[in-house]
């Protein structure tokens, strides 16, 4: 019997096919679901804020876009992932109030979106699809097995990136 | 001296904290009964303090479909309250002060009941945000109200990243209040880093000392 192991806001956790791993009601966090299509280990990051080193208590490491992205890897790679073959999706990053501002927190989401694709770009790990952005939540799950990131959102159809 | 978090406040300052928004709740509860014109009871709000992963978990569940109403606050202290409640109680109070009667709860607001949502949290959070300052003596002003239907945990990660640049907890405060039905509502009060020092010190509770 497959597992579908859940992930909390700052939080992360790795699973193996056949498991999926799932995080619920992503705002303006990011997910980021990484996988190794050979070992078909991987791994889901929930992240709340683009980067550790603009914040004085930054000892949550699955907090931070830049940190948790890192430990996501290498917990991934500890559990017998191929650095070189991985690859990652993301979603999540919306805009929850129509706030007609442009101040720095309000526009959290954008900023943990590009955060993320800037740190996964460092690390050499291609983004093969995104949902990002919008004024919606999301939920999504994903498979190791095939790479298969499924996003739901209230009043939506399910899709699958 | 370092900055007082909610990771690191004392039993004493937790206390404070907890005593206002009792206070805040029930002058809110007294707003919600005048602007609905029934009487509404109110059990005695509960002030949580708790982990991020934890905050899907109470309204029901992540993925609840809740009502948030978010206001930015300028003033003496920087920050933002926001309100939540279920869809359900939210559709209740909408009717209650449309005047419309009872709609079938899953039916989604329209555009005129959107902003009567938003007037309902104006109201609650403007009267919680009113007796804070009359405590406190602190200058709080709030903006225009901004609202969301979502799942819980997307609504609360906007607060959760608030309070996420200072720690790694979360403060609310659930009161619930009846007048036919039983409503849950939430309050979330997020002042910025220097806030609960100065509402703290506003109460003569002295220098903080950690």
């Amino acid at each position: 019997m497959s597992e579908i192991i859940k992930v909390g806001m700052a939080d992360l956790n790795i699973c193996v096919s056949p498991d999926g791993i799932t995080t619920l009601g992503l705002g303006s966090c990011v997910g980021i679901a990484v996988r190794d299509p050979v070992t078909k280990i991987g791994g889901l990051a929930h992240v709340m804020l683009p980067d550790s080193t603009e914040i004085k208590n930054n000892s949550n490491i699955p907090k931070f876009a830049d940190t948790g992205i890192e430990e996501l890897i290498k917990q991934i790679v500890a559990k017998g992932a191929s650095r070189q073959r991985l690859v990652a999706k993301i979603a999540g990053g919306a805009q929850m109030f129509a706030f007609q501002s442009s101040n720095q927190t309000m526009r959290v989401g954008d900023r943990n979106v590009q955060a993320t694709l800037k740190k996964l770009k460092e690390m050499n790990i291609p983004v093969l699809a995104q949902d990002t952005g919008d004024s919606y939540g999301r939920t999504v799950i994903f498979y190791p097995e095939n790479g298969n990131f499924v996003i739901r959102a209230v009043g939506k159809p399910e899709k699958v990136i | 001296m370092g900055d007082l978090t909610l990771d690191n406040m004392s039993n004493q300052y937790f206390d404070v904290l907890k005593e206002l928004g009792n206070i805040g709740a029930g002058n809110a509860t007294t707003a919600l009964a005048q602007m609905i014109g029934t009487k509404v009871d109110m059990a005695v709000p509960q002030v949580r303090l708790l982990d991020f992963k934890d905050v899907g978990d109470l309204m029901g569940g992540a993925e609840q479909i809740m009502a948030g109403i978010y206001l930015a606050v300028e003033g003496d202290i920087d920050g933002s309250i926001m309100f939540l409640l279920n869809k359900v109680a939210a559709r209740h109070l909408v009717d209650k002060l449309m005047g419309t009667g009872s709609k079938p709860e899953e039916e989604e607001f329209d555009e005129v009941e959107m902003s009567a949502l938003k007037e309902v949290g104006n109201i609650i959070t403007g009267s919680y945000l009113n007796s804070l300052s009359m405590m406190t003596n602190l200058k709080l002003i709030p903006s225009i109200p901004y609202v969301a239907i979502d799942m819980a945990a997307a609504i609360l990660s906007v607060p959760a990243i608030q309070f996420g640049m200072m720690g790694d907890k979360i403060l609310l405060i659930e009161t619930q209040f009846f007048d036919e039905l039983k409503l849950s509502g939430y309050f979330i009060l997020l002042p910025d880093v220097d806030g609960y020092a100065k509402i703290l010190s506003s109460l003569g509770m002295g220098d903080i000392q950690l």
